[in-house]
């Protein structure tokens, strides 16, 4: 949440508890609005007031308020798909409190430990599982409290709403605000002494078994929504500081390129304009935000030739074909593949190729940092606060504990997308005005020069006995790393900023391979990575992008089956279900078929006619999730336009927290999806990216929306919950691959599926 | 150089000291404090800074200071509160429409101006009356749910 309602202000008194798991500090009376900022608190060296902000405190997570309420304090943060309501949903669960009376505080280095943001749809996996955990020790705690003042055994005492009560006499009864209320835990955890996606911390309590679920499970609805829609919610775009200053950011026409020569006195008449220049670090601030603008259009720059760095965008593929693969991984492999190819009677071969695309968000990139007195604060909408606090500080050469970085809503997240380098260039321009700086970035900005969804060619072959029988399984995705920059901006070596003051990139590697349960006698899983084509400040570096290779991995693998199981004359769901093995696979793809009326028949149906329409299915996993998506969709063979009016998508992410939420991620998931195969492509030309606004990367329009997007969720109440902010999104582009071969016979290969391409795949 | 512009904001007077040439969106957002209408493009490509000029849907982040001259604007705050919402509003919530919401101002503010003078429309009149409005976090689906329950309420 970004509203923080004014808590009651407390009295924490001298009180000492022995014998008990609690040791209330002493402490003076202090307001939760102090709590809130911690870190003033500890530059004050009042931190003694409460726990240090360690993963291995209670009071990290957990505080109840001196009127019951209780603040949950999360180091992830919600992307827009209401994880805060699932978090307090699991929090008030496992506390026995009501759900309204649980406020989540998230991405605030001030008030949250390290849980690595959000990331790799693990909001609920990860994060919401530490939480269930210290809410549930919390609950075990606040009960031996009242055991003791009550005289009542523990197992004798039971608790509803907030209330511990013995259960054989309602009268023996206290409250967990009289118990702890404006008072901190000082309950050590068993922490794993990781930070990130992977820490966890549990206490002594067990959670409640999915059977004793009241509030777990049911379709709340976000209260953040209000807010939004009367204008009461600041985005980090909002925020204002007394004596802040606006700030552009200068690029270079040619990527590579830095300025050599900036001559300031070309903007002296605009209003407090001033330039900061550190090696190829360019910015312009001024009093108001037009003026930094105008100061960005009029400075005079002169910029380092350079050699253009980039091959012509129409060889791209060709590039990634050729060129040396710096790492390669077999990430799955049984039998003997290459065996079982040499033997073959029969082959079935093909590629496909996915574009570099953009996070594109709705707004480029915010940030407010103020560095000030050796300290510095940031309010970005950077999905990794914890990281960005680590950059600052490493950009800056701060003490960590001298940075705090505050997240607020941002105009929309997707993975590595702009924000993290906004935070830097903002912090560096600070340090160097000595004032408050809110940056933004312009849209050429956001979409020209934000990390990139990597490009890759995929490679898929299957081999065949002399009686047609499948004996071997190949796939192979080579492309550019997601890691290039990594997947946040934490070290200078990952930022623009880092990049243009003269830190070198590190590039890592790191692609994927598919996940899925097809079972076959010799197979093989790899993936390799390629250099990047430029080794510093980018236009093309690349990163994660939602699902981050997820989408062009299965566009590619999903589709393959899809050719196979046409080759054999076999229906694709039947081809499908022949091989793949997991249960809880084969149970998606039937509840999607069954949902959409899929009646079996071989592809394709070969339609003539300008209108056809096809149907088509795809399947993934995602680190424990499962989803089959199948496609309605109409080809205009005139236009070469795509509509997919109607889609099914069966859902398996285990056990279930909020189904209202889920629905609405996964529609949002489809929505992109749909976006990203039919529409999304970076175009380039030898000096710099050439798709910068919504024109020259168009996204899905409203009139191409589908008509239906139909969930079917599947409840495992009894298996943890895995994630659901990405699945989806993975085999959106290979149904409607194969609902276009479905109808055509056509086999869509490179994704985009833009109207010229299938007008050209058509003809 | 900069010249004063009075300007009627959600039915208040602003004096603004502003170079004729700036977008109504910067005098809106920094000058007179209203956060609601955001930048998204600068181009008038995405409408997340739409606001009314005289009841009509204006892309306030290229329309200039100077253009607005007497003209009424009403922003997405003006629109409707929680006490007197807005159809649009209402609808938006029972819907829960938005993810990061960073889009809103562009959807409902064009949806209302739409909504106006169109009673009962369908599917497809109220899909081309959107066209070209960007949402990035894909909550197409519940904005159309939204206006269609927005237009019911409207009669």
């Amino acid at each position: 949440m970004t509203k923080f309602e004014k808590p009651a202000a407390f009295s924490r008194r001298a009180m000492l508890k022995t014998g008990g798991a609690l040791v209330v500090s002493i402490g003076m009376p202090i307001s939760l609005d102090a709590v809130l900022a911690v870190s003033e608190a500890n530059a004050q060296g009042a931190a003694a007031a409460k726990p240090a902000l360690t993963p291995d405190q209670l009071s990290s997570y957990i505080a109840v308020n001196a009127d019951g309420t209780v603040a949950a304090y999360f180091g992830k943060m919600d992307m827009g798909h209401g994880l805060h309501v699932a978090i307090g949903q699991m929090v008030a669960e496992e506390l026995d409190v009501p759900f309204r009376a649980v406020r989540v505080y998230m991405g605030d280095t001030a008030t949250s430990v390290h849980q690595g943001g959000a990331s790799g749809s693990t909001g609920i996996q990860l994060g919401g599982k530490q939480m269930r955990m210290a809410a549930a020790e919390a609950r075990r705690v606040l009960v031996d409290m009242a055991a003791q003042k009550l005289s009542v055994p523990a197992d004798q005492l039971t608790v509803v709403d907030g209330v511990v009560q013995s259960k054989s006499d309602a009268a023996k009864k206290t409250s967990f605000a009289e118990l702890i209320g404006g008072r901190y835990f000082n309950v050590q955890l068993d922490w794993n002494k990781q930070y990130g996606n992977t820490l966890y911390a549990p206490g002594k309590a067990q959670p409640k078994k999915p059977s004793e679920y009241k509030i777990v499970g049911k379709p709340i609805k976000r209260e953040d929504v209000a807010p939004k829609v009367f204008c009461q919610e600041d985005f980090c775009t909002d925020v204002k500081l007394p004596g802040m200053v606006h700030a552009r950011m200068l690029r270079p026409a040619v990527a590579g390129s830095v300025p050599v020569k900036v001559d300031e006195s070309s903007i002296k008449d605009i209003p407090g304009a001033k330039v900061v220049w550190q090696n190829g670090f360019l910015g312009v601030v001024a009093d108001r935000e037009w003026d930094a603008i105008q100061a960005m259009q009029k400075l005079k720059v002169e910029w380092s030739p350079v050699a253009p760095p980039f091959p012509p965008q129409g060889s791209l593929y060709d590039v990634v074909r050729k060129s040396s693969v710096r790492k390669r991984v077999v990430e799955k492999e049984n039998g003997n593949v290459d065996e079982a190819f040499k033997s073959a009677a029969k082959l079935i071969e093909a590629e496909y190729e996915w574009p570099f695309q953009s996070h594109a968000a709705m707004g480029p990139a915010c940030a407010l940092v103020e560095v000030k007195d050796g300290f510095a604060t940031c309010f970005t909408g950077s999905q990794k606060s914890h990281f960005v606090q680590a950059g600052i500080a490493a950009t800056l050469d701060l003490p960590l504990d001298k940075v705090h970085v505050k997240w607020m809503t941002g105009p929309g997240s997707y993975g590595r997308n702009d924000a993290d380098d906004c935070a830097m260039d903002a912090a560096v321009l600070s340090k160097a005005v000595g004032k408050p700086v809110r940056l933004q970035y312009m849209r050429e900005q956001g979409t020209g020069w934000d990390p990139k969804g990597p490009a890759s060619v995929h490679k898929a072959r299957m081999a065949f006995d002399a009686s047609g029988n499948i004996t071997a399984y190949e796939f192979t995705s080579k492309g550019f790393s997601r890691v290039d920059v990594d997947t946040n901006g934490g070290k200078p070596q990952d930022t623009l900023a880092g990049h243009t003051i003269g830190v070198k990139l590190a590039s890592g590697d790191g692609f994927g391979v598919p996940a899925e349960s097809y079972e076959f006698a010799n197979k093989r899983l790899t993936w390799e990575t390629i250099p990047p084509l430029l080794d510093r400040a980018s236009p093309l570096r690349s990163s994660h992008l939602r699902d981050p290779v997820g989408p062009q991995i299965h566009f590619a693998s999903e589709s393959f089956m899809d050719e196979v199981a046409a080759d054999l004359k076999l229906d694709p769901i039947e081809f499908r279900l022949k091989h793949i093995k997991d249960p809880r696979d084969i149970a998606v793809i039937k509840a999607a078929a069954e949902r959409f009326g899929w009646q079996p028949r071989p592809s394709p149906q070969r339609q003539t006619g300008v209108k056809v329409t096809g149907r088509g299915i795809a399947y993934a996993q995602r680190n424990g999730t499962r989803v089959a998506v199948i496609a309605e969709v109409e080809i205009d063979r005139s236009s070469g336009k795509i509509r997919a009016p109607r889609f099914v998508v069966a859902h398996d992410c285990g056990q279930i927290i909020n189904p209202d939420g889920l629905h609405r991620a996964i529609e949002g998931n489809i929505v992109q999806g749909i976006s990203r195969t039919l529409w999304e492509e970076v175009k380039f030309n030898d000096k710099n990216v050439t798709t910068v606004d919504w024109i020259s990367y168009p996204i899905l329009d409203i009139t191409e929306t589908p008509e239906k997007i139909e969930t079917v969720l599947i409840d495992h109440p009894e298996i943890a919950p895995s994630g659901a902010g990405e699945p989806s999104i993975r085999p959106v582009a290979a149904a409607i691959a194969n609902a276009i071969f479905d109808a055509t016979g056509v086999r869509m290969r490179r994704v985009p599926f833009s109207p010229d391409r299938v007008k050209q795949s058509m003809a | 150089m900069a010249q004063k512009f009075t300007l009627n904001v959600n039915g208040k007077d602003h004096t603004v000291d502003a170079d004729p040439d700036m977008p109504l969106l910067y005098a809106l957002r920094n000058d007179i404090g209203l956060n609601n209408p955001h930048f998204g493009c600068g181009l008038a490509q995405c409408g997340a800074c739409t606001v009314h000029l005289d009841g009509q849907a204006i892309r306030s982040c290229v329309t200039p200071v100077s253009a607005v001259g007497t003209g009424k604007v009403v922003t997405l705050a003006g629109l409707g509160t929680p006490d007197k919402p807005h159809p649009l509003q209402t609808a938006y919530v029972e819907e829960q429409v938005p993810q990061c919401g960073y889009c809103i101002n562009g959807w409902i503010m064009t949806a209302a101006a739409f909504l106006r003078d169109k009673k009962k429309p369908t599917d497809a009149e109220i899909r081309t009356a959107l066209e070209g409005l960007k949402c990035r976090c894909g909550t197409h689906m519940g904005i159309l749910r939204a206006v269609k329950r927005a237009a019911e309420m409207m009669g």
